[in-house]
């Protein structure tokens, strides 16, 4: 199943790189597709971890809440950016996290780096290391709602 | 010029100025650490609300297809790119400027 949709996802992938709509490109699209598959196959990479197509439905509801706190944030630090006293508080912090698997812990490390403001600098097994830009930034990602979320999105397949 | 295009004008205007705001924050910044998140203003708002202006300029086209792609290829590379940054700077030894620290000091 999940090789079927794997060679669909990279059928599609080429369809909309290419633009072309002749039988020939389609058919070369798809036994491409197909070959890449196999190979996939033959690497032991087409595993959740490499297609991750059971997360689809936790990431169209976990991304739209990042997408929000990428904003809010993004523009927390531009106002800091501009302000004339540059306010800013630095902080190392540790950031304790509750998810079980490789997948999980790579979705919330990446989280906290992609929002503005703070970024990941060691991910561990269940603690990260946290650089701030603020020290209510810090404290706001200390509160755990993000962990909670991501914790749900691994969990909810 | 039609309304979607003067929103698409209007979204392009504000990507580019996040844009300026992410690189005056790298100058502005003390050191290494703040400098990175100066510049995730720019590859998240910046280039988010760019393409999103590009798209609706491509209108339902498969430009705006490879636009959505390009938007997901950032939206994944940048914060490893990001990490890959931070940690090697950490591994280095690195020592950020925290608070409390005399502002000014670290060149």
């Amino acid at each position: 199943m999940r090789k079927v949709s794997a060679a669909v996802s990279l059928f599609v992938f080429w369809v909309l790189l290419s633009g072309y709509f002749t039988p020939f490109l389609l058919t070369a699209g798809a036994l491409s597709a197909i070959a890449v598959v196999a190979v996939a196959r033959r690497l032991e990479v087409v595993d959740p971890e490499g297609h991750p197509v059971d997360f689809s439905g936790s990431a169209l509801r976990y991304w739209p809440w990042l997408g929000v706190e990428i904003v809010k944030s993004a523009w927390d630090v531009s106002k800091i950016i501009v302000h004339p006293k540059l306010p800013i508080s630095p902080a190392l912090v540790r950031v304790k996290n509750t998810q079980v698997s490789a997948l999980g812990r790579v979705v919330y490390a990446n989280s906290i780096t992609l929002t503005p403001g703070t970024v990941t600098i060691v991910a561990g097994r269940d603690e990260f290391l946290v650089h701030a830009l603020t020290r209510a930034g810090a404290e706001s990602l200390a509160e755990g709602d993000m962990d909670r979320r991501v914790t749900r999105f691994e969990g909810a397949q | 010029m039609t309304p979607v295009e003067i929103l698409a004008m209007v979204l392009l205007a504000l990507g580019g100025l996040f844009c300026v705001i992410g690189a005056v924050g790298l100058l502005r910044m003390p050191d290494f650490y703040t400098r990175m998140h100066a510049a995730s203003v720019i590859e998240t708002l910046g280039a988010g609300l760019v393409i999103a202006g590009l798209m609706l300029l491509a209108g339902l086209t498969l430009a705006t297809a490879k636009l959505a792609i390009l938007g997901l290829l950032i939206f994944f590379a940048s914060p490893t790119a990001t990490h890959a940054l931070a940690k090697a700077a950490h591994e280095r030894g690195i020592v950020p400027v925290l608070e409390g620290d005399a502002s000014g000091d670290e060149k």
